[in-house]
């Protein structure tokens, strides 16, 4: 087993847990708590892959800030107050077989695909390339995401408002 | 490399970097603090426990550790104790990138990543996530009000010290502190760059909840804010989790803007650790001197003068690297 | 070098799961929860499929940091229409808020 491998497994073992958390536990405040280490495993997966920028960006936004916007809302909406109440409907033997399908139909597809190998390297300074693709032949994209972003941070302060 | 030589460097670099910031930052930054604010009150901070009072700390956690260990009752006992854990391992992982000096084998680092600065900027913002767990889990409505205060602080300041961060490594060319480093052979950073200093020393102070921006633990406004509950052992992991926390930023701001470990006769461990015990000595200066900002002015502060300031010196600074330096 | 399928499996896994959460769950944020979870596993596939099929570009690590934009954009207008709906319904489990209905 090459370190590679033992590492990739127990990154897995990680997010799949406490995904499993996330998606089943009835205290809603543990469901946002485990999406951390969900987060940082995927984190642990992006530097496995190399992408470096990516994994220092994913735990900014997603562990740093995305969870704690949700914890925020939690707790400033019912939280934990709706413990007791069922938090399942009562869909969930479909939405349990529709996942089980979908994911069963993924694997196959992926498992029976001979994948072919690209040729080159990754470059060494990551966070260099990507701004020069950014600033470069990705320039439409960044700049539509950047209008993206501000209207969506207008938008939500705009709906979140208390009316006075 | 292979991988059980990675994972005992990995444990040897944990169990140093825990016993070094438990010694340097909670052991002597609380008694600096104790000894400074005490002469700067025109009285001797404590003296009694070992010469000139220097084992103050020791005997200090020595009492914490007997005491009992008291989770509230209605209380959310996972999360009430994972808290704990997030806090203190958030501003330990903040060493991971500090280049401490440099031998002739290399920087004294633990780990030359070369996202460095962008390491330290995420591994500051897990800890607002502890602090909501613990303000949550306490089961206790100053703790959650003093730890929403307290994380909506938090990320407030993330913003103006990431475009500090960002201005910074534009200058340098690279999110690396070695390189950064590197790069200050002439000039120090702060000399070239006086705002994005201030404006990374401000939100440093802010993001480690310290006076002017302590409303969320001061004792006369809520109690202890989001460690209310804690008591022991876990009140002593909170402040050491503060105190590394505080050291990290003073030492990072070494780092990028006083020249690290660099000067002309001693040797370079010896320059970091003057210049980190001096930052150290203003950020307590300031801790003693001024009152403490309520909520909404220090909010206000962050959004409407921090962040257009740190982004107006950004664009200044791109302006300058891209056309004056051409 | 772990195979390519192995972080496809992993990624349709997590996908899974948070399909599970969005279809089964009755607390607005935990639907959303569910959708950041599916976010994250089409980035690990983006990333994956650069490292292994293109490793000489950087565009699936583009791809992969608009993503991230994208869903905090969207968790961002996500929670603030929980919070108004909390502040007017008085609830936040989807299946309570049905009051347009006749």
């Amino acid at each position: 087993m090459t370190g590679e491998a033992i590492a990739f497994y127990a990154l897995a073992a990680v997010i799949l847990v406490s995904g499993l958390v996330v998606v089943s536990s009835p205290n809603i405040v543990h469901s946002a708590v485990a999406l951390v280490p969900a987060f940082l495993g995927i984190t642990g997966i992006y530097i496995l892959l190399g992408a470096e920028f990516v994994a220092g960006i994913q735990v900014l936004i997603y562990a740093g800030a995305i969870t704690v916007l949700l914890l925020f809302v939690i707790m400033l909406t019912e939280g934990g107050t709706g413990l007791r109440l069922q938090q399942r409907n009562e869909q969930g033997p479909v939405g349990a077989s529709v996942a089980v399908a979908i994911a069963v139909l993924l694997i196959a597809g992926v498992t029976h695909t001979t994948w072919g190998r690209g040729a080159g390297t990754l470059p060494a300074y990551t966070p260099g390339a990507i701004g020069q693709s950014f600033l470069g032949t990705n320039l439409l994209a960044f700049e539509g995401t950047s209008i993206v972003l501000l209207v969506s941070l207008i938008g939500a302060v705009i709906i979140a408002r208390k009316e006075e | 490399m292979s991988w059980s030589h990675e994972l005992w460097r990995a444990i040897e670099g944990t169990v140093l970097i825990f016993s070094g910031v438990a010694v340097l930052a909670a052991m002597f930054g609380v008694l600096l603090e104790r000894k400074i604010s005490g002469w700067m009150q025109s009285r001797l901070g404590p003296k009694h426990v070992g010469p000139q009072g220097l084992l103050q700390t020791i005997a200090d956690t020595i009492k914490l550790l007997q005491k009992e260990n008291i989770v509230p009752r209605n209380a959310d006992a996972t999360i009430f104790a994972s808290a704990v854990l997030v806090v203190p391992l958030a501003a330990l992982l903040d060493y991971v990138v500090i280049p401490f000096g440099t031998t002739r084998f290399g920087p004294l680092i633990f780990r030359d990543l070369n996202i460095g600065v962008l390491y330290f900027a995420a591994t500051s913002s897990l800890v607002v996530v502890g602090i909501l767990m613990a303000g949550w889990g306490s089961n206790n409505k100053y703790a959650l009000v003093g730890g929403l205060r307290s994380a909506s602080q938090m990320v407030s300041y993330e913003i103006p010290m990431g475009l500090a961060l960002i201005t910074v490594a534009l200058l340098a060319g690279s999110l690396s502190t070695v390189k950064i480093v590197a790069a200050q052979a002439r000039w120090w950073y702060a000399v070239e760059q006086p705002l994005a200093f201030l404006i990374f020393l401000t939100a440093a102070v802010a993001e480690v909840n310290r006076v002017p921006f302590d409303l969320v633990e001061a004792e006369s406004e809520l109690v202890a804010g989001y460690f209310s509950e804690y008591t022991g052992m876990r009140f002593a992991l909170f402040q050491l989790g503060e105190y590394g926390e505080m050291f990290a930023m003073a030492a990072m701001a070494v780092t990028l803007f006083l020249g690290g470990w660099r000067g002309p006769v001693l040797p370079p461990v010896l320059w970091f650790v003057i210049k980190l015990y001096a930052l150290i000595f203003v950020f307590i200066w300031v801790r003693w001197t001024y009152p403490r900002f309520r909520i909404d002015q220090l909010l206000n502060f962050a959004w409407k003068v921090l962040i257009p300031v740190g982004l107006a010196n950004l664009v200044a600074t791109a302006f300058f690297v891209m056309v004056v330096r051409r | 070098m772990v195979p390519l399928a192995d972080y496809l499996v992993l990624s349709a896994v997590v996908f899974a799961l948070g399909l599970y959460a969005v279809l089964t769950r009755r607390n607005g944020v935990a639907i959303l929860m569910g959708i950041e979870l599916m976010l994250n596993a089409a980035n690990i596939n983006l990333v994956a499929f650069n490292k292994y099929a293109a490793p000489g570009a950087v565009q699936g690590h583009i791809f992969a940091l608009i993503v991230i934009t994208l869903a905090a954009c969207e968790a961002a207008v996500g929670l603030a229409l929980v919070l108004a709906a909390y502040r007017s319904l008085e609830t936040i489990h989807v299946d309570e808020i049905n009051v347009m209905r006749w």
